[in-house]
């Protein structure tokens, strides 16, 4: 791999140790994955926040580096809202502890802003072809395929280093050939808000991390897109899709049709929705995984308006995005239902506590059975509403 | 005898070889207290892998395995290096963090020139392995 001057003395230690092990570790895998040489990012999003996952070792690691990231830099969800843990039950030593791990991350100059939805806040918006090195599946996929930028699924450590270095290894998703879709699926029905998430979990299972194309009847939304690609993420591996006529590559580049074709039918998407039918009444209904956009905030909103919820319900956003329309979170939370920022109900562990939930995310869905061990339900969000009890109070 | 390989984790390390054909997966593989692998279907179940120059083909699972690195580090557990037919990224950063002389891709196959016991020199920044005569 060729390195430049600058980065040879990196390499060999003269900016200081901690500098040196982040240019080693991006060397090391643009080694291992045939890459030329770095190139310059434009912001990092670092996974390896949440107590849950990364433990003490992860916490010593991050406190022992020195130095500050060259580029705007953010945090993935961490294990609880950091104001409002208490309300959710969380125990207090792990409280220190993952505000012990913001906190080191703080001292090397990153935002401590935990979401998995960097491209809504300031200073993370991103467009067509930009190079990042961002870690969250969904945001991988958002970035990627939505958007059209550029990122690799990078790990906790090598966003860590990409964020210190500004830049990564020039592989995989970086690279143009890298970006061809090699498998077509075709989708016979005309689809709308949660199916699109029931697509992406029935697709991801057979789908590998190979980059698919999809020919659809009709055009989703950006937050329809969002759905489709974490759920592709957490039930395969899929860090880039294109939407043939829709997503700007697919717009751009005009792709041909690949020969293996993945047919999927209405059935299928149906079928998501009876995943676990049997739990007649669910303990907590959760939103907002990926973290909810604006539109959907006010979607919700006008969803909950003059009601009374009778159940816990949870909306997960990101902190920037509740404190930019209080109004909002107020009319939401008049409900009953918690606007709950910095974290989300696959990675908090206080979500261990309930034998099920009701959910309107493929991702939460593939995720939440293994990782918080409670049984889940697909819903629209109409129906998630539903299912938090309503009581009309007109 | 000097053996050229490829660069993953620089550092220069001297040990005893422990050489197993089963990939490791230091998340639930791996006792991160102790350095004993407790995985009883492994090939070194019950073997301690510190201080060792441990011979793998590569790693497996949970990106969390390059902190359990990390740990075994901080315990002073962890092997003295490590050899690789092809490194991965979780053993690739855990070792790089952990100051872990990492190689990979050896010019001779390790598993016909090394065996359990022998002595041998991984010397990672220069890129070759010498086995050390009795």
């Amino acid at each position: 791999m060729y390195l430049t001057p600058e980065e040879e003395k990196t390499l060999d230690g003269e900016y200081g140790r901690s500098l040196q092990k982040a240019i080693e570790i991006l060397v090391a895998l643009g080694d291992i994955y045939g890459a030329d040489k770095l190139i310059p990012v434009k912001s990092a999003q670092i996974a390896g926040v949440s107590y849950k996952t990364i433990g003490d070792a992860g916490l010593e690691w991050i406190s022992d580096l020195e130095g500050k990231v060259k580029i705007p830099s953010i945090l993935n969800p961490a294990g609880m809202d950091i104001v409002r843990w208490d309300e959710m039950g969380i125990d207090p030593v792990f409280a220190k502890k993952q505000q012990e791990i913001i906190e080191a991350y703080a001292k090397l100059g990153i935002q401590t802003k935990c979401t998995c939805t960097p491209y809504y806040l300031e200073g993370f918006n991103v467009t067509l072809d930009d190079h990042i090195a961002w870690s969250e599946s969904s945001a991988v996929s958002y970035a990627n395929s939505v958007i059209g930028a550029r990122t690799n699924r990078e790990g906790g450590p090598s966003a860590l280093s990409a964020a210190l270095v500004g830049k990564t290894a020039n592989y995989g998703y970086h690279l143009d050939e890298m970006r061809e879709p090699v498998v077509a699926v075709e989708v016979d029905c005309e689809l709308s808000g949660s199916d699109f998430g029931a697509l992406g979990y029935v697709v991801g299972k057979t789908i590998g991390s190979r980059v698919p194309i999809f020919y659809m009847k009709n055009e989703p939304s950006k937050n329809e897109m969002k759905s489709l690609g974490a759920a592709l993420a957490a039930s395969g591996a899929v860090a880039l899709y294109h939407i043939e006529g829709v997503t700007p590559e697919a717009v751009r580049n005009k792709f041909t049709r690949p020969d293996d074709i993945i047919p999927v039918e209405r059935t299928q998407i149906d079928e998501v929705y009876e995943t676990n039918k049997d739990i007649q009444s669910s303990e907590i209904i959760t939103v907002g995984c990926p973290h909810c956009s604006v539109e959907e905030l006010e979607e919700i909103a006008g969803l909950v308006e003059g009601k009374k919820l009778q159940k816990e319900m949870w909306v997960c956003t990101a902190r920037e995005v509740a404190e930019r329309n209080p109004d909002l979170v107020q009319r939401i939370e008049k409900s009953g239902a918690k606007v709950v920022c910095d974290t989300c109900m696959v990675v908090s562990p206080s979500t261990n506590k309930y034998a099920s939930m009701t959910v309107n995310s493929g991702k939460a869905l593939a995720y939440v059975p293994s990782m918080c061990k409670v049984a889940a339900k697909y819903a629209s969000i109409e129906d998630c509403i539903n299912e938090a009890g309503v009581v009309d109070e007109n | 005898m000097k053996i050229k390989c490829r660069t993953i984790s620089r550092g220069i390390a001297e040990g005893e070889v422990l050489l197993t054909h089963d990939a490791i997966s230091f998340l639930g593989n791996v006792d991160p207290e102790t350095g004993e692998i407790v995985e009883p279907q492994h090939e070194l179940y019950g073997q301690s892998i510190a201080g060792k120059v441990l011979v793998f083909p590569h790693g497996k699972g949970s990106t969390v395995g390059s902190y359990v690195i990390y740990q075994l580090f901080k315990n002073g557990v962890a092997p003295a290096a490590m050899i690789n037919l092809e490194s991965e990224p979780i053993v690739a950063v855990g070792a790089i963090i952990s100051e872990v002389p990492l190689v990979d891709r050896l010019e001779k196959d390790p598993y016909e020139f090394l065996k359990n016991g022998d002595r041998v020199i991984v010397n990672s920044t220069e890129a070759f392995v010498e086995l050390k005569k009795e």
